[in-house]
């Protein structure tokens, strides 16, 4: 079987469990002797490749027309500008950005042989609209030069390019949701990111979720049928290095990380820590992440008096992430809406306590986690302490959680999603 | 004739209020006053008055000299009934006068301390046996160990205190090839006849009675009075011993458990297929078939008939020892308060609610269960335990200052190096 997989990560380049899981289950599926070429936004050319395909949405070669075809989808889309920074996944908070184009003009370069290449930044910048398009402009194009029986998109940002192969070449289209408008915005999602989102959910043959808690929340808020949705797991890769030493310390570190936004619920983790601050002198709190609520995090911190007691480390990259958790000694992930939440399982795998909240999938496969109302910061409060205080949590956290881990393989996964495309091509 | 032994455990724990650490050091208050009055008196409502009334009418009907039953209320929920249901302490006291109940003694806190102390698990004993004097003049002569919990010294011990018989688990381990339904006696305390749980036929009616996917579902008065004349003849004792919640709270009213439980019984009188006798009754017709050894405790408890839902993992042994540490210290001070909670913090409900099995086949483990978790449940009595030993600890101080301050006293005319004592 042949599947063209599209996805907006992969490693090394990481903002969030996106490019992890999108790795995982590429392996996976190759252990089950899938043929998968992942096309991406921008290839570096340092992504790991073993036994698949991988191609930079740079790359592949358009001819140059005059006149763009334009899927009968496209005109559901409403196109406006908008005089502010767009995307949920802003890396920086630039100048606005204009953007009316709705289909990448035609620029250079062109080749000699009347073909160009787009550009794309690959980045979650403020003109993530515009390269998303872009993105489905280019993939469109690989119809006739891949050849696939399936095609596989990953989150809103290749909805548009997944659809646009399937109305070309009539394969099915399964759409992987890791992350839905809904999670990352809250009750006030943008109306253009969650128009693509809908778009795909109805337009594809089959929807995966990452989690039962993913899968209930699309068919609410899209009116997407349950029976369309199949919840598929995510999984964490073995380790495969040791555990670096710890300095002696009395120091406790009680370590959030992730994006600092609305979705990961930071706010909980610092009103938690106030309460804690007090009672628990060895308590150190480490803030591993960026985003747009960081600043105000910041501030609060400062007002309660706390900086001395904080650590603000900014974005982390994977190899830094296992050194912070080869150091922490309970890893707290209080997000107000979580589809999965796969560093919980790389926190697991390091061996550290997990406090999850209860909105979170990743609940749902790590029935040994430690669980708490993510607006419960006194109950969250209370399992932190008894984390760092009561020494019989670690050890029988770490039995039980690691053999429900031991269960959480990628190629398990990959079975799920294999068998889904089996389902739409007989 | 056949005898049957039915025997009911009554017990509800003084459960936690949801305690954290900010309370630790602040509040001494640790139970959950709303929750357990609340489920007194539903279970007052649903299972004890419904039950007893019940009861009643069959001892009425037959005399205490066919249908009996013997009953164990722990400590805990005989405290609770005169807190929060009276009417339901008086409605056993009703039923006792009949006749037709044997009182059997247990450890007031309901309480694992036999495998920590023995001095602590006698005082309790004691305690529980005060307890049903005051309230039906009445004194034990058949004890039962917390869920069951069986294994030679504890036997010794039982014997030693004046009991002749005891009950426990007719688990295989201790009864190897021999029938639960016939007489035993303790291989290590030969005057102490055993009454061993036919937990087939127990858990027919206390677990699978409302089980719709059992292949005997659903089980009637004649197909469980059938079964019970299938067995040997020379098979003549059968002891049925289950929580008395069962009767319209594990097995609602609604799955007919009351009826099914009368008609039993009166199939059974009317057929004159058997006698429903309380031990002490049995004793008089039966001689011990064997004597039985078993070195390591067993229970009732699960599958595995250990002690492993109270004590099987690292939660549940850490919270057991850090609760027993405080005995010694507990010894210098009477304070009743702290008393009071010291039996509360005994009871082995709550070493029940930290049980890893919870997460696998925890059905059974969920039923009054307040806690979401492991987890919840350990760090919750941690916290409670916390504030419990930095009371203890201050009181033991504060009693040792003064004996010292005495015999300093005693010892010299001048109390002028009591404040160096200290």
């Amino acid at each position: 079987m042949k599947v063209l997989m599209l996805g907006w990560e992969f490693p090394p380049r990481i903002a969030g469990g996106l490019a992890v899981a999108c790795y995982g289950l590429v392996k996976g599926l190759v252990h089950h002797g899938v043929e998968v070429t992942f096309v991406m936004p921008l290839r570096s050319g340092e992504e790991p490749t073993n036994g698949y395909r991988l191609l930079g949405a740079q790359e592949i070669p358009i001819p140059y027309t005059h006149a763009i075809e334009l899927p009968p989808f496209w005109h559901q889309v409403t196109f406006y500008g908008v005089r502010t920074a767009l995307g949920p996944y802003l890396e920086q908070l630039e100048a606005p950005v204009l953007h009316f184009e709705a289909v990448p003009q035609p620029v250079p370069p062109l080749t000699e042989s009347g073909q160009l290449f787009l550009e794309f930044s690959g980045k979650y910048g403020p003109d993530l609209l515009s390269e998303v398009y872009r993105y489905a402009y280019a993939v469109s194009h690989l119809a006739e030069a891949v050849e696939f029986d399936i095609i596989h998109a990953h989150d809103w940002l290749t909805y548009l390019g997944g659809l646009w192969l399937k109305a070309k070449t009539g394969k099915p289209l399964v759409v992987h949701i890791h992350a839905t408008e809904y999670d990352r915005s809250g009750e006030n999602p943008n109306p253009e990111i969650r128009a693509i989102e809908e778009m795909g959910f109805r337009g594809a043959d089959l929807v995966t979720a990452v989690s039962f808690y993913t899968r209930a929340l699309v068919a609410e808020k899209y009116g997407i049928p349950l029976e369309k949705i199949w919840a598929v797991h995510n999984a964490v890769l073995p380790k495969d290095r040791q555990p670096i030493q710890r300095p002696p310390s009395s120091r406790k570190v009680v370590t959030f990380l992730g994006r600092v936004t609305h979705q990961k619920g930071p706010e909980y983790f610092v009103e938690a820590a106030a309460r804690l601050a007090p009672c628990l002198p060895e308590a150190h709190f480490v803030m591993a992440g960026t985003g747009d609520l960081l600043r105000s995090t910041i501030r609060r911190v400062a007002q309660l008096r706390l900086g001395a007691r904080f650590s603000f480390t900014g974005f982390l990259p994977p190899a830094e992430v296992e050194r912070l958790f080869d150091l922490s000694d309970v890893y707290v992930m209080p997000s107000v809406s979580e589809p999965f939440g796969i560093s919980a399982l790389e926190a697991l795998r390091a061996g550290v306590p997990v406090i999850l909240s209860k909105q979170s999938g990743v609940a749902e496969v790590l029935p040994h986690a430690l669980k708490v109302d993510f607006w419960d910061v006194e109950g969250l409060a209370n399992l932190i302490y008894g984390v760092l205080r009561y020494s019989a949590i670690r050890p029988f956290f770490i039995r039980f959680a690691q053999a429900e881990l031991a269960q959480l393989q990628w190629e398990r996964a990959s079975a799920r999603v294999l068998e889904a495309y089996q389902s739409l091509l007989v | 004739m056949r005898h049957i032994c039915l025997y009911f455990q009554v017990h509800q724990p003084f459960r936690l209020r949801i305690y954290r650490f900010f309370d630790i050091g602040v509040s001494h208050d640790y139970y959950h006053e709303l929750n357990n009055r609340a489920l007194m008196r539903r279970i007052a409502q649903k299972c004890y008055l419904p039950m007893n009334t019940l009861l009643q009418r069959l001892i009425e009907r037959w005399g205490p000299e066919r249908f009996s039953v013997s009953f164990a209320i722990s400590g805990g929920a005989l405290e609770q009934m005169r807190l929060y249901a009276p009417e339901v302490l008086e409605s056993f006291q009703r039923l006792h006068k009949t006749g037709g109940v044997e009182l059997v003694g247990e450890t007031y806190a309901h309480s694992l301390a036999c495998l920590k102390s023995r001095r602590e698990f006698e005082a309790q004993v004691r305690k529980h046996t005060e307890t049903l004097e005051e309230l039906f003049s009445v004194r034990p002569t058949t004890f039962r160990n917390t869920e069951l919990v069986f294994y030679d010294e504890v036997a010794r011990w039982v014997a030693e205190m004046g009991f002749s018989a005891m009950l426990a688990e007719g688990a295989d381990t201790l009864l190897g090839w021999r029938s639960p339904n016939y007489l035993y006696q303790s291989a290590a305390a030969p005057d102490l006849l055993l009454f061993l749980r036919n937990y087939k036929l127990s858990d027919d009616i206390a677990f699978r009675f409302s089980n719709r996917e059992w292949s005997e579902w659903p089980l009637t008065a004649e197909k469980f009075a059938g079964w019970i004349a299938d067995l040997p003849a020379e098979q003549r004792l059968i002891n049925l011993f289950m929580d008395y919640e069962t009767f319209g709270e594990h097995q609602w009213a609604e799955t007919g458990i009351f009826e099914f439980f009368e008609s039993w019984v009166n199939r059974m009188l009317e057929q004159g297929a058997a006698r429903f006798v309380t031990p002490t009754q049995a004793r008089k017709d039966h001689s011990p078939a064997a004597s039985l050894s078993v070195p390591a405790p067993l229970s009732w408890a699960d599958s595995e008939r250990d002690l492993t839902a109270w004590l099987g993992n690292e939660l549940q042994t850490d919270a057991f020892d850090t609760l027993y540490s405080l005995e010694e210290p507990l010894r210098q001070t009477s304070a009743p308060d702290l008393q009071r909670d010291w039996l509360y913090l005994q009871t082995s409900d709550h070493f029940y609610y930290m049980c890893t099995k919870f997460f696998s086949d925890g059905d059974v483990h969920k039923y009054f269960n307040p806690y979401n978790s492991p987890y919840e449940a350990y760090v919750t009595y941690m916290n409670v335990l916390s504030d419990f030993r930095e009371r203890v600890e201050s009181a033991a101080k504060l009693a040792k200052k003064q004996s010292e301050t005495l015999s300093t006293a005693e010892a010299s005319p001048e109390p002028k190096g009591s404040a160096e004592a200290s």
